[in-house]
């Protein structure tokens, strides 16, 4: 283990309370969201440990600012960054992907609109026919209005059988409530109480392809994943595949859908690539999926089904999560056009383990899609 | 009662404490125990599944003398389950008999026997608050609901609970509490806060041969530095749908000796795939590479 402290390098020494206290600024800004009392657990851990080695100083920030393996990598950048040199070797995960949220400073800010406001009247039968429209045909303008009709979508959950049981009264015989109300008659026999399975939300994983031909829809189906998320934070996961898999979750939680966009803006490294749908479900499934993400869950893949690696590799890989998800629905832009056929490498060896191929191309459709969702 | 091993004073020294009981902690996990003993808060360990999550709370019960409680979650656990319950088929029985014996007047009196404590059972954690000093390894926490965690947050939080009819029930001593997840679902951030954290990942391959020598000296050393060698390998290509644990490392050495064999070759191998792969295509996969495998 090196022990290698360096006082400073040179320059005017800093208190080591100040320096731990700077860092964990440093790891706010880094995105690792950081409430007072971590800080102070950090600087308890530390103490306890010493502050002179530099392992030591490492392993108290990683057990209490870290809480979660993608954290770890943050934290590791952090880490060398303010105490001068690489981290101590750690066991952190293997191609963690980076879903660090950045202070977005230097977005471009072209998206946030100012002129909203004198946009808002306009004809019902006008906001009718933008639904219908193919987004990818949309002006920027239209887009625009288009974006403020997002709010109106209804999202219906699918819900599973959940294995907690409620009061009720129909159902099986609740034992325990039927001797508690006994007890409470001295023994008495009184009515019989009922209990059954009350129904929970079933899980929904968005896998949302955001490679150069999606580009034209990336916007509104973001929009739409924040529209679920919001729907039902607790049971939403959404991912975007491009050359690599993101997790935007956590960005997409944002109340406001600008803010939302712009935090996953600045998540997802590889807008407009190439695609390895193949790879990228793969991954999914490695990382996330087959642990339990997946399992019983009603899974939706945006994307055109352009596949640029090995379709085989695509196929085997929708396989595997046909058996493990409840439902696996694909929303494809280019369903919704007359004389469209699913011939794709990618699309034909999907095709045998979807339980729909909906459309994708307009607001419209994805009222249908959310539908086809909800009853899963 | 006190532990019977004193206090570990460095993350050396829970090191040392974990290695005899066979545990073999990284510097980091070391650690990180040590704080959670220190400065008494839970810890929350996350891994990819058979990387030893549950065997750190089985060795630190082991190592520093405590009882274990396990309390296994899933789906739907609620208070009843983890804390306690009343034995309403013996209260009624009880009932009756005081009935019988015309004990009819003292109501009060007979409403106090009925929520006595032989009637209470104790589940994992209201017996690691009564019986602590003890680990408390609460396991697959990611199985349990959303309601759960925050329930089991306030009992973390003040190691004590309060059952109306008996009073409040508060722990001598914090029990050591190890928390576990397999990252099914993302845990609350309130419980995160309250916890230290750590990953664990899975062994390299000279300290994965270390707990192969220590957990099963019988095995000849060169068939486990063969094992170890072929699952890190296994692990390196990452084409598994389930990379191996060290748990089924432990499994496939141990099968191994079981079947007399003392190095490794592609028949014995073979048979025992089984033991490492979990997924029909993983099989197929590493049969057809065994050879590959066997002489990297």
């Amino acid at each position: 283990m090196e022990t290698g402290e360096r006082d400073a390098d040179g320059a005017a020494p800093i208190s080591p309370a100040a320096a731990l206290v700077g860092f964990t600024h440093a790891l706010r800004a880094a995105g690792l969201a950081q409430s007072p009392d971590r800080a102070q657990l950090f600087a308890a851990a530390t103490a306890r440990l010493g502050a002179a080695r530099r392992a030591h100083v490492y392993w108290a920030g990683r057990a209490t600012l870290c809480a979660a393996p993608d954290d770890i990598v943050a934290y590791d950048k952090a880490f060398a960054h303010w105490f001068g040199a690489l981290p101590v070797r750690s066991g952190s995960p293997r191609a963690a992907p980076k879903t660090v949220v950045q202070a977005g400073l230097d977005r471009p800010a072209g998206e946030v609109g100012t002129g909203d406001a004198r946009l808002v009247p306009v004809l019902a039968s006008d906001q009718e026919a933008l639904g219908h429209r193919d987004i990818a045909s949309l002006s920027a303008q239209e887009r625009r209005r288009l974006a403020g009709m997002f709010g109106g979508l209804t999202v219906r959950l699918p819900q599973r059988r959940g294995m907690r049981r409620r009061a009720a009264h129909r159902g099986e015989i609740d034992a325990a409530a039927t001797v508690r109300s006994l007890l409470r008659h001295a023994g008495e026999p009184v009515r019989l109480r009922h209990r059954r399975r009350s129904p929970r939300p079933r899980r929904i994983v968005l896998l949302v392809d955001v490679s150069g031909s999606m580009a034209p829809y990336a916007d509104s189906l973001l929009r739409l994943a924040h529209r679920i998320v919001a729907a039902a934070p607790q049971t939403t996961e959404v991912f975007t595949m491009g050359t690599r898999l993101t997790r935007v979750t956590a960005a997409l939680r944002a109340r406001d859908p600008d803010t939302a966009l712009r935090l996953v803006g600045a998540a997802v490294p590889d807008w407009s690539g190439g695609t390895r749908l193949g790879e990228q479900i793969r991954a999914f499934l490695d990382r996330w999926g087959q642990r339990g993400l997946a399992r019983s869950a009603v899974i939706v893949v945006f994307s055109d089904g352009w596949e640029v690696g090995e379709a085989a590799l695509l196929g085997r890989q929708m396989a595997r999560l046909r058996l493990l998800a409840h439902a696996v629905l694909w929303s494809n832009p280019h369903r919704g056009k007359p004389g469209y056929a699913p011939v794709q490498a990618g699309m034909a060896a999907s095709l045998p383990w979807l339980d729909d191929l909906v459309a994708g191309h307009s607001l419209a459709a994805f009222d249908e899609l959310l539908e086809a969702i909800g009853s899963a | 009662m006190s532990p019977s091993v004193p206090m570990p004073a460095s993350p050396d020294d829970v090191a040392e404490t974990l290695r005899r009981v066979g545990y073999l902690p990284d510097a980091g996990l070391s650690t990180v125990a040590y704080l959670a003993l220190a400065l008494q808060r839970p810890l929350l360990v996350e891994g990819e599944p058979g990387t030893g999550k549950t065997a750190l709370a089985e060795a630190l019960a082991d190592a520093m003398g405590m009882p274990l409680i396990r309390l296994q979650c899933y789906e739907g656990i609620d208070a009843t389950q983890a804390l306690y319950d009343w034995d309403f088929t013996r209260q009624i029985l009880h009932l009756r008999a005081a009935e019988a014996a015309g004990a009819g007047a003292a109501t009060d009196e007979l409403e106090r026997s009925l929520f006595d404590e032989r009637f209470l059972l104790a589940r994992p954690i209201l017996r690691a608050l009564r019986e602590s000093p003890v680990v408390l390894l609460v396991d697959e926490i990611d199985r349990a609901d959303d309601e759960f965690e925050a329930f089991l947050l306030e009992v973390l939080s003040t190691n004590q609970v309060t059952i109306p009819e008996l009073g409040t029930v508060t722990a001598s001593v914090p029990p050591v509490v190890i928390l576990t997840s397999n990252r099914t679902r993302e845990l609350h951030d309130a419980l995160k806060r309250r916890c230290l954290y750590h990953w664990i990942d899975h062994p390299g391959l000279a300290r994965e041969l270390q707990i192969l020598r220590i957990r099963l000296p019988e095995v000849d050393e060169a068939l486990a530095r063969q094992v170890a060698a072929v699952v890190a390998e296994l692990r390196l290509r990452g084409e598994m749908q389930k990379p191996p644990g060290v748990a089924e490392t432990l499994d496939w050495a141990r099968a191994l000796h079981q079947l007399g064999a003392h190095t490794l070759d592609v028949e014995t191998a073979a048979a025992t795939i089984g033991a490492v792969c979990k997924y029909r295509e993983d099989i197929e996969r590493v049969r057809a590479s065994l050879d590959v495998l066997l002489t990297a």
